[in-house]
């Protein structure tokens, strides 16, 4: 079964404020995206709108899901068919244990039936399984969803739940973010190995402010949004220039070549050097 | 988030609605209340002399007092449209063997048998207004527990009885107290001696059949020092379109260095007046733990109380309440700090819901005197829509200045970044609001026996379903 994510021309904005701006992207089954970009670029606002978040209005563009309308679904709609986020902030719901929230995600993403959950101990076992995997403290199962969490705690929880409900396409927003060097490791040879697992058929969107991860997470596609589009893409090197020529840098091409631009367009690159074409 | 089904409750799905005949009764009272059916009532019970004098005393008392004005509305409820007794069947079952079956029938829908062979010790279970089966571990009659229906405690330990009844909560207290004491039936008589800990919990389970049926159990629990029970009441009611009036008295005394823990998850069926007096004197470094948990009912007004008499007494009251379309749950607490050194904490949450009311009616008062008392009241109200709405009235009577107290309230409604971080996961909008609910109640449902907290989220997953908001 192969996935494809189709992204074209998509506007959004939040509270009468406009963040994307024409984002076009396509992630396919197999394919290791980053998606970069200084803060404040609509990253993550990019990832909710994907997941449904309501917070959001698309104002205009079309998301194809496996040649389905994907903003016309239910978010939960959207996670069962296989789409997954590993939220930069995720929230905490108070009273509920991490184990009976995943077993009922489990349970849904899989299609058990409405109050057929998974058994118990099948849970259980694959619960110990990636809780092992992952090298998260299992007493994390016993706590509730987030609650009293460490930045680090929450992001590896995320994967986590990735791991639990092996999504077709995955979207980890700014998961390194909080982590030291040891947990970045760990968490990419976990995303590394539920890539292997699915057949190398996951297909993962990065997103992230530092290389660093793209060490061991090796992207097929990089991508740099600016300003709620995205303005450059290339291949793995890429990263790697931008980390030179830092954001700064980026900026500072864009704004003087878009000054140089009447009226509004879609930013293109060639190699190093960004224009806006009409 | 759109509004999905705001209808949540249908009647129909009501998991408990079914009842069995009522031809079976041995003997039905006439309707309404006079002397004469109390006289009716004490003679068919062949009580003795001063419970029918405190009977008669009581009903003088109920017909002097005003109904009360405040709280929910208990206007509508008619008085004089009620049977005030009903014995179902002769006898007292001690084994299940001894069950009638139409009763038993009753019991296996509740589950009430596979309960009995897991884990319960004694089940005292009130069909109608008479307790037909009761049975307790032998090792507790060994050790002098005494775990009886109200109606065989009198009979059974009369002196003990008739020191402590009416001493917690007198008839003059309010007029539903009058009323219960006029026409009491049924209910548990508990006694435990001097440090017995009794380690499984004591449960009895409640049933309304009739309708118009009116139930007016008496419980009386009384712990010697150091001894330690904890007695569980789970309530479930069928569903019938006149009104009920359910109006129980409960008595607790606590002796020095004893600890009681009373929980109740009561469901009672839509149309049922649930006005009850639960009340506990605590004495020296005794602990009452009040557990309250109230679903169903039209209007419930219940205020259980620990009146903390000596130093280092501690009081304990969590209690919860789910009020959706035409019900009224009007719950609370009262902790009374009448010695130095006593310590209370309330912990209340309300869900209101289809236009429901809920909320929380609080007493907190020290007495001068009750130096270095603590006291901290929460109460949390969570809102499922802009039809619903959740009342808070604390109350602080503090006469001395060495105590700590705190008050923390919040009004919150389900937020729409839970639901949808629960959404991403692939959990539909209904179930994840369950899950927020569920979890806004968790610190009182830990505090249940698991299988009773089980029913509890079940029996709110019932109320919430189709429920979004
Ligand atoms: N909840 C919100 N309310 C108001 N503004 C927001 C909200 N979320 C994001 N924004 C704004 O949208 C822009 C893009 O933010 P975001 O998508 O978080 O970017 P990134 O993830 O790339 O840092 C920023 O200007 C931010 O201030
Ligand atoms: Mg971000």
């Amino acid at each position: 079964m192969s996935a494809e994510l189709l992204i074209k021309n998509l506007w959004a904005q939040v509270e009468d404020k406009v963040i994307l701006k024409g984002a076009n992207l396509a992630v396919r089954s197999g394919e290791i995206h980053a998606l970069m970009g200084p803060n404040g670029s609509g990253k993550t606002t990019l990832a909710h709108v994907l997941m449904g978040n309501p917070f959001y209005q698309v104002i205009k563009g079309e998301v194809l899901y496996n040649n389905e309308d994907l903003l016309a679904m239910a978010p939960d709609d959207r996670a069962r068919k296989g789409l997954f986020i590993a939220f930069q902030y995720p929230v905490s719901i108070p009273g509920v244990t991490m184990a009976s929230f995943l077993r009922t995600a489990v349970s849904a993403r899989r299609g058990y039936e409405k109050d057929h959950l998974m058994s118990l101990a099948e849970f259980q076992k694959l619960a110990r399984a990636k809780v092992e995997e992952l090298q998260v403290d299992p007493a994390v199962l016993g706590r509730y969803v987030n609650e009293g969490f460490s930045g680090g705690e929450k992001k590896r929880a995320e994967i986590l739940q990735m791991a639990l409900l092996e999504p077709e396409i995955a979207i980890m927003d700014e998961t390194d973010s909080g982590l030291d060097v040891d947990a970045v490791k760990i968490v990419a040879a976990g995303v590394n190995r539920m890539y292997e697992a699915s057949g190398k058929k996951m297909g993962v969107l990065v997103i992230t402010h530092y290389p660093r991860i793209l060490k061991y997470i090796k992207p097929t596609r990089v991508h740099v949004m600016f300003d709620g589009r995205i303005v450059t893409s290339g291949d793995a090197d890429l990263a790697e220039e931008l980390d030179q020529i830092g954001y700064d840098g980026i900026r500072a091409q864009y704004e003087r070549v878009a000054a140089e631009v009447v009226g509004e367009g879609e930013v293109r690159s060639a190699g190093k050097v960004f224009w806006v074409q009409h | 988030m759109a509004v999905v089904n705001p209808l949540g409750i249908d009647l129909d799905q009501y998991r408990y609605g079914f009842h069995d005949p009522v031809d079976g009764y041995a003997f039905r009272s006439e309707r309404g209340l006079s002397r004469k059916v109390v006289e009716q009532i004490s003679h068919l019970k062949s009580e003795p002399d001063w419970m029918r004098a405190y009977r008669l005393h009581s009903l003088g008392v109920f017909e002097k007092k005003p109904m009360p004005t405040w709280g929910g509305n208990v206007g509508e409820i008619d008085l004089d449209n009620i049977y005030y007794y009903m014995k179902p069947t002769e006898g007292q079952g001690r084994t299940w063997d001894d069950v009638p079956e139409n009763i038993k029938r009753t019991f296996d829908r509740l589950g009430i048998p596979e309960a009995e062979k897991k884990y319960l010790a004694g089940v005292g279970a009130q069909y109608e207004s008479e307790v037909v089966y009761h049975s307790l571990r032998e090792e507790w009659t060994k050790q002098g527990v005494v775990f009886l229906d109200m109606d065989s405690g009198l009979r059974e330990h009369p002196d003990i009885v008739k020191e402590y009844f009416g001493t917690v909560v007198p008839p003059e207290d309010n007029k539903f107290a009058a009323l219960n004491s006029a026409v009491w039936s049924g209910g548990s008589f508990v006694y435990v001696p001097a440090g017995v800990h009794v380690t499984i919990p004591l449960q009895a389970y409640f049933r309304i059949n009739a309708q118009n049926m009116g139930q007016f159990e008496r419980t009386l629990i009384v712990a010697e020092p150091g001894a330690y029970v904890h007695y569980v009441e789970g309530c479930t009611a069928p569903t019938y379109t006149s009104d009920s009036l359910h109006s129980a008295v409960v008595e607790i005394i606590v002796k020095e260095g004893a600890r009681v823990r009373y929980t109740t998850i009561q469901n009672w069926s839509k149309n049922v007046y649930n006005l009850v007096t639960k009340r506990a004197v605590a004495y020296r470094d005794a602990t009452m733990e009040w557990v309250d948990g109230n679903l169903g009912s039209k209007l419930t007004m219940k205020y259980p109380s620990v009146y903390m008499l000596e130093p280092g007494a501690k009081a304990e009251i969590l209690s919860v309440a789910f009020a959706g379309a035409g019900q009224h749950q009007d719950p609370g607490g009262k902790v009374i700090h009448a010695a130095p050194h006593t310590q209370s904490s309330v912990v209340s949450k309300s869900i209101s819901k289809s236009g429901g009311r809920a909320g929380y009616r609080g007493l907190v008062k020290v007495y001068p005197g009750a130096r270095g008392s603590k006291c901290a009241v929460r109460c949390d109200a969570l809102i499922l829509d802009d039809q619903s709405r959740s009342d808070t009235y604390p109350t602080m009577e503090i006469d001395e200045d060495d105590v700590q107290v705190t008050h923390e309230a919040t009004v919150s409604k389900v937020s729409d970044e839970q639901l949808f971080y629960l959404m991403s996961r692939g959990i539909n909008q209904d179930e994840a609001m369950n899950m927020i609910v569920r979890g806004f109640i968790e610190p009182i449902s830990r505090e249940l026996p698991m299988e009773y907290s089980v029913e509890l989220n079940r029996l709110i997953g019932l109320e919430m379903e189709g429920s979004v908001g």
